[in-house]
């Protein structure tokens, strides 16, 4: 079935992930099956057969990541999706994508945890992506959207940096963003110059010389030297690709920040506190590695108040902080993940509303 | 003068870093002949395992990816799914298959991925300095097991071509050595077999090589090719315990 389409249609946000990474030309899936992310692998199964592609239910998300990372090793578009425990088991095989430069896109639909945790929304699992959440000290592109629509240009998005930074790129949402209907329209994919991948292993038909795709590095001076060229990778990223949103900043007192699910409440908040006279607006990272963070900087050269909204007790937060100028004050208003725990706009806007006043 | 012995053209001509007396580095070459006899060098994948097997890339002259300990299957599994033209085989010591890749393996066999699995077991963890591992036999003394292994407490060694070739998936499981020519000609014939399995396109392949190690095991070369003698055939017996096509 072709994907892209200039009509609106009406979709869940895991759906348009699907949908996006076969418009994007990835025509291999692995999977192992965990709420609140089943549709991607449940869409993926019925779509991909049909179009030539590979859709492979893993024995575990361990083998999952691996096949992930044997596919994308040969240069096809490859693609894995998970939860919160399934994240966590990844993990290895994120941390050997990574030290081999392998591409490969990852969707974490976040829950609740630790542990086995819940299934409802969470933003708990900011540091573990953020921070590249294996062991050796590695990160990988982390996108953060907050719509369906972005469901669906994000993750297209990710194949398209993944493979041009050679480095896994995620796809941060929860169950929020994943299980809900919106209107979107899937675009079709963006022409984007994408590096040769003369580095894959397909054998050495053409005469090609031998390629390996390894993370083992012994030799004098290759790992040092190998975390240098990561670390300048990283930059680039950060001078390059750097995305956010901003709403009603340009004359905010009180700039509040926010992302994925949480932002949307924000937004409404936003609105009210505006029609309440205050001068109030939103900044709204889609990028959470490379974290925005000059657009932080700019910001707080002239607003000196930044209010923090998570839905975990506070992990962005200490990103925000890092970011804003020294004389900016960071609040923070958090709900730790659990049933119930989604705040209303009415409570985001008391919050706003008192932080403004006591500061006029 | 005509030269009847040459190094196979899939082998680089490289020293290899194996201990004396160690089997890796026969194994390697009967796979490499099996490489250059079906013409296969240029479209084959290889993929490394976590120990003394992890410098394949460094002595096969293919394209190898290296996996992480024990997801060799998983790993081959991804790259064969994604260019299934290609002849991809996995090449593991015992601790990486049989202990952290249980999961790995079961189930790349017994979903019947066309793929060669090189299985060398040498009854210990050679590369970490000679730890228990799950092939490990009876009463065997290691780093982990200093009184010897204890079947009570730690279970009885892994029979894998036995285990892999009661199900469905696997075509073709067989168990080698490399302790005396007469074996080393069977163990070539049965490897050639094995990769015959997946140029055909007929199915899951396995080899189990007993392999004696005799750094680990404290031994010199010629004691520790007795002790595959004496000790390991009897207990893992050689011969094909699954060959679906009769190839």
């Amino acid at each position: 079935m072709p994907v892209a389409s200039s009509e609106k249609i009406f979709v869940k946000g895991n759906e348009a992930v699907a949908m996006a990474a076969l418009e994007a030309g990835c025509r291999c899936y692995f999977g192992y099956p965990i709420t609140p992310q089943s549709d991607i692998p449940e869409y993926l199964s019925r779509e991909l057969p049909g179009l030539g592609g590979e859709f492979l239910q893993a024995e575990s998300e361990i083998g999952a990541i691996n096949m992930l990372l044997g596919a994308s090793a040969t240069g096809v578009r490859a693609m894995t999706s998970s939860s919160g425990p399934g994240i966590s088991l990844k993990q290895e095989g994120i941390s050997y994508m990574a030290g081999s430069e392998l591409p490969g896109v990852i969707v974490d639909i976040m829950r609740q945890g630790p542990g086995l945790g819940g299934i409802d929304a969470s933003q708990a699992d900011y540091f573990q992506a953020t921070r590249g959440g294996g062991h050796g000290g590695y990160r990988i592109i982390v996108l953060a959207p907050n719509s369906v629509q972005e469901m669906y240009d994000l993750t297209m998005l990710a194949f398209d940096l993944s493979d041009i930074y050679r480095m896994p790129a995620m796809v941060l949402a929860d169950s929020v963003i994943g299980q809900m209907k919106e209107s979107i329209v899937a675009n079709p994919r963006p022409a984007v110059a994408l590096p040769d991948k003369d580095w894959v292993v397909r054998g050495r038909k053409d005469g090609t010389p031998q390629n390996i795709v390894k993370s083992l590095k012994l030799g004098d001076g290759e790992m040092e030297k190998f975390h240098w060229m990561m670390h300048a990778r990283y930059q680039e990223l950060a001078d390059k690709e750097n995305r956010w949103e901003e709403v009603q900043t340009d004359d905010a007192e009180l700039i509040v920040t926010a992302f994925g699910s949480t932002s949307r409440i924000a937004r409404t908040a936003v609105a009210m506190a505006r029609e309440a006279g205050l001068k109030v607006g939103l900044m709204r990272p889609i990028t959470l590695f490379p974290f925005p963070k000059t657009a932080y900087a700019k910001l707080s050269e002239r607003c000196k108040l930044f209010l923090d909204i998570e839905l975990s007790t506070g992990q962005m937060v200490d990103d925000v902080r890092l970011s804003v100028a020294r004389d900016a004050d960071v609040l923070f208003y958090g709900r730790p993940p659990g049933t119930g725990s989604l705040p209303t706009p009415e409570e985001l806007f008391e919050q706003i509303k008192k932080n403004y006043q006591a500061r006029s | 003068m005509t030269q009847v012995f040459t190094r196979p053209e899939s082998l680089k001509d490289v020293a290899t870093h194996f201990c004396p007396g160690c089997n890796h580095g026969s194994v390697h070459r009967l796979v490499a002949e099996a490489l250059d006899e079906f013409g296969i060098r240029d479209q084959t994948i290889g993929v490394a395992s976590v120990g003394c097997s992890v410098f394949l890339y460094g002595y096969f002259d293919i394209d190898v990816i290296e996996a992480p300990h024990g997801r060799a299957p998983a790993v081959a599994t991804g790259a064969k799914r994604a260019r299934p033209d290609r002849i991809v085989f996995t090449y593991q010591g015992d601790g990486d298959l049989a202990a952290i890749g249980m999961s790995e393996i079961i189930h790349a066999a017994n979903r019947g991925e066309d793929l060669t699995v090189i299985f060398v077991n040498n009854t210990t963890y050679g590369m970490t300095g000679g730890q228990m591992a799950p092939t490990t036999m009876p009463g065997q003394k290691t780093s982990t097991s200093p009184y010897g292994r204890d079947v009570a407490k730690d279970g009885a060694p892994f029979k894998m071509a036995e285990l892999l070739s009661n199900l469905d998936g696997v075509a073709f499981s067989a168990r080698v050595a490399l302790n005396s020519p007469k074996n080393i000609l069977q163990a070539k014939k049965m490897i050639k077999t094995a990769f015959r399995y997946q140029v055909e396109k007929k199915g899951f392949s396995f080899i189990e090589a007993l392999s004696s190690c005799p750094t680990n095991w404290g031994m010199n070369p010629l004691a520790a090719n007795q002790r595959v003698t004496d000790e390991m055939i009897p207990y893992f017996p050689l011969g094909v315990y699954k060959n679906t096509a009769n190839l």
